[in-house]
C-alpha cells in the first residue's frame, strides 16, 4: 500500500524541485581492442562500442519512461586510453579521440570518457603522447573528455605532469578560443582519480573493472535545498537528520535505475555516486543549498563549515540506500554549472581562493572555473598543484577544470550553454610561481601516520 | 505489479472518465482512486494493476501524458516501485 503522502512527495521532487537521474554511464573496457596498427585499433573501438553500448540509450529512456524520472545524460566511460594505445604517436591518438567522438555520436550518447592517462609517478610513452594530442583532441571532437591523473596520496606528486598540464590547458583553450575555450571544459586534472566515476568530464572505465558495467549518478541539489527550508528554523542535528533522510530518498531512486538498467542490459551493476551535481537552473543549486542553511551568499565565512557537514550528511543517508556506493559521491561545485555559484562569483563573495578551501571538504575540485586568458600556464600549474596537494595529503580524489577564457579579463562572462552553463571570469592571484613550477621531480607521497 | 497514475492541474469535468478510458484500452485495472491537493493544485491519484497490460509501458505512459497535455493537466503513470524504493526502507 503506498501512502498518498508519499507520492505526493515523490510527484513534487520531480515536478518542482528539479529531481533527477544525473547519469546512467556505462563502462567498457578496451584492453580487447588493442592492435599494433592503430588503425585497426581505431575499428576494434568503435565495434566494441557500438555493440556494448548499442541499447544504452534507448534503455535509459524505457527505464525514464517506466519509472516517470528523468535521467538527464547518458554516457560511456572507456579504459584509459593511453593503456590501449600502444606504439601510436600524437597523431594517432587523435585519430582514436575522432573514433570515440564517432561512436558516441552514432550511439546518440551525451559524452565518452576516458581519454585519460595516469602518470602520479611516471609517464610512459603512450601517456606522453596522449597527452601532447590532448589539446587538438578536444579541439577537434564534440563529445571527448579527457583526465589526466597527476598525483595520488600512495605515489605523491608529479610535478613534470603538473608543469606540462599547465600548457596543456593553455593550448587548449587557444585552439578552441573561437568556442570560449570549450576545449578545457573537457580536460580534468586529477588527484585520486577514481576507477568507477560515471561524471565528466572525468570518468574513465579502470583497470580493476570487468568487461562492461552500469555506475550511476544520482543528484538533487533542488531538493535538498528544499527540504532544508521547509524545516525552517532547526539546530545542526535536526538538520544533518533532514539532509540524510533527503539523500536516502534521492539515492535509492539511482539504486532503482542502476537495478534496472544492469537488468535491462545484462552488464553488471557496479556503483551508485552519491552526488548532489548542480545543473544552472534555477532551483538546482549547491550554493543555494548553502544559502538556505542561513548563509547570506555563498563564499562568505561559514561557507566551508556548511559545505563539510552537508557533503558528510549526504554520504550518510546515501550509503544507506544503495548496495554499492563509488565513483566520486560528494557534493560537487562547479562554478558555470551552478546557478548560485554564478551569482556568488558575480558579486564577488566567491573567490578561487575559498573554492580552494572549499574542495577540502567536498568532492571534487576547482571545477569549471574561468580565469583570465592571460593567466600563464605556470600560474595554471600553481593552481593545479595546489589542488593536487590537498586530494594528495587528505587521501580524496581533488580536480582542477580551469578555462583560461582567451581575452577575456576579470568580470567577463564566458558561455558554454547546454549543461555546462555559463561562468564570470574570476580574478586569479598575480604573484608568479614559475620558479616553483620549474623545478620538476616529485612531490614524495606524504606520511600517513604521526596525525598530530 | 501496478502503476500510479498521478493527474494534476485545475479540476475539471470528466477526467476521472478520459483517464479511466485510457486505462482500459490499455487493460490496466484501477484498483483505488483518491484525490489530495499538491500546493495549489488538484492532485488525483489513481493505482491501476497493470499485470496484464496490453502494449507497452513506455507507450501507456506516454498517451497518458499526451491526454493531460490536450486538457492542460499533468499526467503522470510511474510504476509503483519508485515509490517503494524512496518511501519503504
Amino acid at each position: 500500500m503506498i501512502n498518498t503522502q508519499d507520492i505526493l512527495e515523490t510527484i513534487n521532487m520531480i515536478r518542482e524541485e528539479n529531481l533527477d537521474v544525473r547519469t546512467v554511464t556505462m563502462g567498457v573496457s578496451l584492453y580487447d581492442c588493442v592492435s599494433d596498427d592503430v588503425d585497426k585499433l581505431c575499428s576494434n573501438i568503435y565495434d566494441k562500442l557500438m555493440s556494448s553500448a548499442k541499447n544504452l540509450v534507448s534503455t535509459a529512456e524505457d527505464i525514464e519512461k517506466l519509472y516517470g524520472i528523468p535521467i538527464v545524460n547518458k554516457r560511456v566511460s572507456v579504459t584509459p586510453i593511453s593503456y590501449v594505445g600502444g606504439k601510436a604517436g600524437p597523431d594517432g591518438y587523435v585519430k582514436i579521440a575522432k573514433t570515440l567522438d564517432r561512436a558516441a555520436h552514432d550511439l546518440g550518447i551525451n559524452f565518452i570518457g576516458g581519454y585519460s592517462a595516469l602518470v602520479q609517478k611516471g609517464m610512459t610513452k603512450g601517456a606522453d603522447a596522449l597527452i601532447t594530442s590532448i589539446p587538438q583532441a578536444l579541439a577537434e571532437t564534440e563529445m571527448v573528455c579527457s583526465s589526466v591523473n597527476v598525483g595520488s596520496t600512495r605515489a605523491g606528486i608529479n610535478m613534470d605532469a603538473v608543469a606540462r598540464m599547465g600548457r596543456v590547458v593553455k593550448e587548449a583553450a587557444a585552439l578552441t578560443a573561437d568556442r570560449d575555450a570549450i576545449g578545457c571544459a573537457k580536460l580534468v586534472v586529477f588527484a585520486n582519480a577514481v576507477d568507477d566515476n560515471p561524471f565528466m568530464a572525468g570518468a574513465f572505465h579502470g583497470a580493476g573493472e570487468g568487461d562492461c558495467v552500469i555506475n550511476v549518478g544520482v543528484s538533487g541539489p533542488g531538493v535538498v535545498e528544499k527540504a532544508i527550508r521547509r524545516a525552517g528554523d532547526c539546530d545542526f542535528s535536526t538538520l544533518a537528520d533532514v539532509i540524510k533522510k533527503t539523500a536516502f530518498k534521492i539515492t535509492r531512486v539511482g539504486q532503482l535505475v542502476a537495478y534496472e538498467a544492469s537488468k535491462r542490459l545484462g552488464v553488471p551493476y557496479g556503483i551508485v555516486d552519491l552526488s548532489l551535481a548542480p545543473t544552472p537552473a534555477i532551483g538546482d543549486s549547491v550554493a543555494c543549498i548553502l544559502e538556505s542553511m542561513g548563509l547570506e551568499t555563498c563564499g562568505g565565512p561559514g561557507t566551508t563549515a556548511a559545505l563539510a557537514m552537508l557533503n558528510d550528511a549526504v554520504k550518510k543517508g546515501g550509503v544507506m540506500a544503495s548496495s554499492h556506493v563509488g565513483g566520486l559521491s560528494g557534493a560537487f561545485i562547479p562554478v558555470s554549472e551552478d546557478a548560485g555559484m554564478i551569482a556568488a562569483a558575480e558579486c564577488g563573495s566567491l573567490t578561487l581562493e575559498k573554492l580552494e578551501a572549499m574542495t577540502a571538504v567536498c568532492s571534487v575540485g576547482l571545477d569549471m572555473i574561468c580565469i583570465p586568458g592571460d593567466t600563464t600556464a605556470e600560474t595554471i600549474s600553481g593552481i593545479i598543484a595546489d589542488e593536487i596537494a590537498i586530494g594528495m595529503v587528505n587521501n580524496k580524489t581533488t580536480a582542477v577544470r580551469v578555462i583560461p577564457a582567451p581575452g577575456k579579463g576579470i568580470g567577463e562572462k564566458v558561455e558554454f550553454g547546454g549543461l555546462l552553463g555559463y561562468a564570470p571570469v574570476m580574478r586569479v592571484n598575480p604573484v608568479s610561481c614559475e620558479q616553483f613550477i620549474a623545478r620538476g621531480g616529485r612531490i614524495p607521497a606524504p606520511i600517513h601516520s604521526l596525525k598530530n | 505489479m501496478k502503476a500510479v497514475i498521478t493527474v494534476i492541474g485545475k479540476d475539471q469535468v470528466g477526467i476521472i472518465a478520459t483517464v479511466s478510458a485510457k486505462c482500459a484500452q490499455f487493460g490496466a485495472n484501477i484498483t483505488e482512486i483518491t484525490q489530495s491537493v499538491l500546493d495549489k493544485y488538484f492532485a488525483m491519484i489513481m493505482i491501476a494493476d497493470i499485470s496484464a497490460l496490453e502494449g507497452d509501458f513506455a507507450k501507456f505512459a506516454d498517451e497518458l501524458k499526451a491526454l493531460g497535455e490536450k486538457s492542460g493537466l499533468d499526467i503522470r503513470c510511474m510504476h509503483e516501485d519508485i515509490f517503494d524504493a524512496m518511501h519503504k526502507i
